[in-house]
């Protein structure tokens, strides 16, 4: 082949790259302008402070918004991250570092089924858990179905990120004197933060959009409230409410709640990305 | 232990008393003819046994051998070179003998490693005291990416749980001075193991190494990545060190072999081929591959 042909198939190649990246792109592009589009004109001072109470406001012109929504969204999500961090960062642990231990295999395929579990079993999951056993919708009940989503998740991502980082480190502390598990979670875990971080930031989002495992343990609510032992609002679960409601006013705040929705989604991954950088600045320097 | 292992120990302990001369001068550990832990003290030829392998046997898998059938022992306070061609099992044996083997997945040790007079493989022995007491320096340099040269140096200390300042700077000093590092990085001990060069790394392990104070040293081919000033000063650390120290050292560098050690085993394709006493083993060994594989090095 000569320099040319090669050069010709390299620009090709390239192109190629070019047009399918854009295939992707475009339509989250197309999905994000349409939802602003639609929803800005919701986003007003009610919009942000104001319970959403009955239809009767939006139709007569009443404040109403959705901040319950929000306020509900960041404490049943952060509630449920709290509750998952631990258990899936120890599962990931046991998946990777104790590989010989009979419960590793028993983690994987487990974290793997739950993996492509539809988060709807979650929710039936929390809802016999918790639901059942303490007689009634509660926000408590919400977070655990999403605790449920996010566990995988970061079992998984804190797996391979572990498996990763190089054998010697390991051996290295051990050489010392250094206690297994003391190795585990002072030279290892460190070592691959930025992976474990990334991990709990693609869980805590994945499971920040799931509205289907809401239904049936946080329920929904119409009015503020910060109760973990009550029904409470979110945003996904309330999207879907407004949305399938038959009153106009109620469709435009929804397109407004998707916009929060994604803002709060961007938000944590900036946030993440940034903490992430600075780790690994740490790592450098 | 097998029968076998015992006839294997008997020929070792026969080569190096067929190798002649007087032992290192140095009093048996433990002074009264006994290790610390309270066994009695073997010598062979009037020399204090440390260490000693019986049939020591590492498996790969279930068909590649790492080491077959390995019978040597290392002497209290001296300095034992571990030589012989690339992939002949010298890393092999040495992580066997701080149990650095068992984590390794596939991987299967038989026979037994003596230390004091006890076979550390013994189900009632703790591997992390084990490991306390025999330090290792890696053939390639690890070391901790996250933590500070000061941290790096002073982990094995501090999380064990040593957390007196005074002593920590003091240990940390030393081990760095010993390492011949404390020049280059007295001013930026806060900055990242990570950043230094990869010389510099492989003396911040040893230094690492160092501040635990083990009783016995294991390193393999520790000089590889330095430089030749670097590289006489660890073979100062090492000459140094052996007053105090078991010392057993790979390398590839019979000069470095022969200048260094006070024993010199050669290894060939998994097996421990002989062992003697360095003059003898570099001047007239006894076994033809001994011979054909250092006049191969030498020309
Ligand atoms: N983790 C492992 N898994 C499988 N085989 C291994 C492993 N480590 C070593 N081996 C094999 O065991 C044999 C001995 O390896 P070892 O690393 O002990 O050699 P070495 O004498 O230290 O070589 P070098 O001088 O190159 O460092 C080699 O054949 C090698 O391929
Ligand atoms: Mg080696």
């Amino acid at each position: 082949m000569t320099l040319k042909a090669r050069y010709a198939r390299d620009a090709i190649i390239q192109i190629v790259m070019v047009l399918l990246t854009a295939l992707v792109v475009i339509p989250l592009f197309i999905i994000i302008g349409y939802v602003v589009i639609n929803g800005i004109s919701a986003l007003n001072m009610d919009f942000f402070t104001q319970e959403l109470g009955s239809p009767a406001r939006a139709m007569r012109g009443r404040p109403t918004g959705l901040v319950h929504s929000i306020t509900g969204t960041i404490v049943i999500d952060l509630v449920a991250l709290v509750m998952a961090v631990p258990f899936g960062i120890a599962t990931g642990i046991m998946m990777s570092e104790y590989q010989e231990h009979p419960l590793s295999p028993v983690a994987r395929l487990m974290t793997s089924t739950l993996n492509g579990m539809p988060a709807v079993l979650m929710g039936l999951l929390a809802y016999g858990l918790v639901v059942k056993n303490t007689g009634g919708f509660s926000a408590l009940a919400g977070s655990v179905a999403l605790a449920f989503v996010m566990i995988p998740i970061i079992a998984r991502t804190t797996e391979s990120v572990l498996r990763v980082t190089p054998w010697g480190l390991r051996e290295a502390g051990l050489s010392l004197g250094i206690p297994r598990w003391k190795v585990t979670t002072s030279l290892v875990l460190p070592a691959a933060r930025a992976g474990v971080v990334t991990g709990i930031l693609i869980a805590f989002a994945r499971a920040a959009g799931e509205a289907a495992p809401l239904l049936l343990t946080s329920f929904g609510n119409n009015y503020f409230s910060l109760d973990m032992t009550r029904p409470m609002d979110t945003l996904p679960q309330r999207l879907y409410s407004l949305a399938i409601s038959p009153y106009k006013q109620w469709h435009a705040m929804g397109w407004g709640g998707a916009i929060i929705l994604l803002l709060f989604v961007m938000i944590t991954f900036l946030v993440g990305r940034l903490v992430i950088r600075r780790m690994e600045r740490q790592m450098e320097q | 232990m097998s029968i076998r292992a015992t006839e294997q120990r008997e020929t070792a302990a026969g080569e190096i008393v067929g190798a002649g001369g007087a032992a290192t001068g140095v009093a048996a550990t433990g002074g009264n003819g006994f290790y610390p832990n309270g066994r009695p003290v073997k010598k062979i030829d009037g020399t204090t046994v440390r260490m000693e392998t019986e049939g020591l046997t590492v498996r790969y898998g279930v068909s590649t051998f790492g080491i077959q059938d390995v019978s040597m022992p290392v002497f209290d306070r001296s300095v034992t070179a571990l030589i012989g061609p690339s992939g002949c099992g010298k890393s092999t044996f040495l992580r066997a003998l701080n149990r650095m083997h068992d984590l390794g997945v596939d991987i299967e040790v038989t026979g037994a490693a003596i230390l004091d007079g006890e076979n550390i493989y013994e189900p009632q022995v703790d591997a992390v005291t084990i490991r306390r007491r025999i330090g290792m320096v890696f053939q390639k340099p690890t070391p901790f990416p996250t933590k500070s040269i000061y941290e790096n140096v002073c982990a094995g200390l501090r999380l064990v749980g040593m957390r007196r300042k005074n002593v920590l700077d003091e240990a940390v000093e030393k081990a760095l001075t010993d390492a011949a590092l404390w020049d280059e990085v007295k001013d930026r001990l806060r900055s990242p193991g990570g950043s230094l060069s990869g010389g510099q790394q492989q003396r911040l392990c040893i230094a690492r190494a160092l501040a635990v104070e083990p009783e016995v040293l294991l390193m393999d081919e520790p000089t590889s990545s330095l430089d030749p000033n670097a590289t006489m000063r660890i073979e100062q650390l090492i000459q140094q060190l052996k007053e105090q120290v078991t010392i057993v050292i790979v390398t590839h560098n019979m000069q470095q072999a022969a200048r260094v050690s006070d024993y010199t085993a050669f290894f060939y394709v998994g097996e421990m081929v002989e062992i003697s006493r360095t003059q003898q083993i570099f001047s007239s060994p006894r076994e033809e591959r001994t011979q054909e594989y250092l006049s191969g090095t030498f020309s």
